[in-house]
């Protein structure tokens, strides 16, 4: 439980391993169709001008999420 | 959702798959038409449609949108939803990048809970090469209950049996079992009774199994879609579920 922080909480080129989602609903459902799932593993490569959305690479495929979405989804930093 | 047949006897196929696997690569290949390719997700966003001959037959080829998934979370997911749902492939061409396989796999097993009349591509196999990966295509084609054709789209590798495969599953020459994923006990009893319900209403128009499944995951949109395509405006299946 102690090492696990909010992915929106990574900073630029940090990795962090998925371990809990803590959203229901269609954006339970959009992240895992991109991926996010207990165990895989997320790389933050940059953050927008306006300082949202954040872009990681997730699977091989570099995906936006704002930082609601990112603050729901909690990680190991690796 | 036009669907431009040349002659009422061409034979309507889907090319779905995650965005940038190289789809419309494909489509191109066969149909001989130049829709636009490059190395970006999100390059098509209409459907576009182009025709091919193979073993004498007429073929009419839809290219979709790339999306992960088909559960309508964006319009483009919508359009990949509805035309599998709706239009009526005979076929559906699922486009997979052979680099990333488990992610791709998840649409894949989408489409396969609505339609049996599946083939998998695996795509970007020279990719994959590059990268150490092999994948063991009769194995995995022996798991998801379906075709498995390794291409290399590019170099228009593995297209000629691809066109077979697909001629075939419209020959109803092949016994296709897709993979089914089951639920929890409790699940599955919620999707019984509504299946049996809906099977009223739909009466094989489209996989009640399915529609059942959305309906548990509180998709609104496809009560929508139902009541557009399949259904005389007579019937307000909204109303009915309501009543339940
Ligand atoms: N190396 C390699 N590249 C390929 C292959 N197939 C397609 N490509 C390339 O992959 C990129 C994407 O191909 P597209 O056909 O545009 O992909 P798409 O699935 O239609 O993409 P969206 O419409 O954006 O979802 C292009 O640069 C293609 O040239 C292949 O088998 N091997
Ligand atoms: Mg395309």
């Amino acid at each position: 439980m102690k090492n696990k922080i909010p992915l929106s909480s990574l900073p630029i080129g940090a990795k962090g391993e998925v371990e809990l989602i803590m959203v229901n609903g269609l954006l339970r459902r959009r992240l895992l169709d991109l991926g996010v799932v207990p165990e895989s593993v997320i790389e933050v490569i940059r953050v927008s001008p306006a300082g949202d959305p954040t872009a990681y690479l997730i699977k091989g495929s570099l995906i936006g999420l704002r930082k609601i979405e990112a603050n729901q989804i909690f990680v190991k930093q690796l | 959702m036009k669907i431009e047949k040349a002659s009422p006897t061409d034979i309507v196929l889907a090319l779905a798959g995650n965005p940038n696997t190289g789809k419309s690569t494909i489509f191109n290949a066969l149909t001989g038409l130049k829709q636009h390719t490059g190395n970006w997700p999100g390059k098509t966003v209409t459907n576009a449609q182009g025709h091919f001959i193979h073993r004498g037959k007429p073929f009419l080829l839809v290219d979709l949108p790339g999306t992960y998934s088909i559960l309508a979370n964006s319009p483009d997911e919508q359009v990949a939803r509805d035309f599998i749902c709706f239009g009526k492939p005979e076929a559906t061409i699922v486009v997979t990048d052979a680099t990333n396989l488990e992610r791709n796999l998840n649409l894949a097993l989408q489409i396969m809970e609505i339609t049996s009349d599946v083939v998998v591509a695996v795509n970007l196999l020279d990719e994959a090469e590059r990268k150490g990966i092999s994948v063991d295509l009769s194995k995995l084609s022996a798991e998801l209950g379906v075709p498995v054709i390794g291409t290399i789209a590019r170099e228009q590798k593995g297209l000629t049996e691809l066109k077979d495969i697909v001629d075939d599953i419209v020959m109803k020459k092949l016994q296709l079992k897709p993979y089914q994923i089951r639920y929890s006990a409790g699940i599955e009893e919620r999707i019984n009774q509504l299946s049996l319900k809906l099977e009223k209403i739909l009466r094989g128009k489209i996989n009640a199994r399915w529609v059942a499944l959305r309906l548990l995951d509180g998709d609104e949109t496809i009560i929508e879609s139902i009541e557009k395509y399949l259904l005389p405006s007579s019937i307000d299946l909204r109303g009915e579920i309501a009543s339940w």
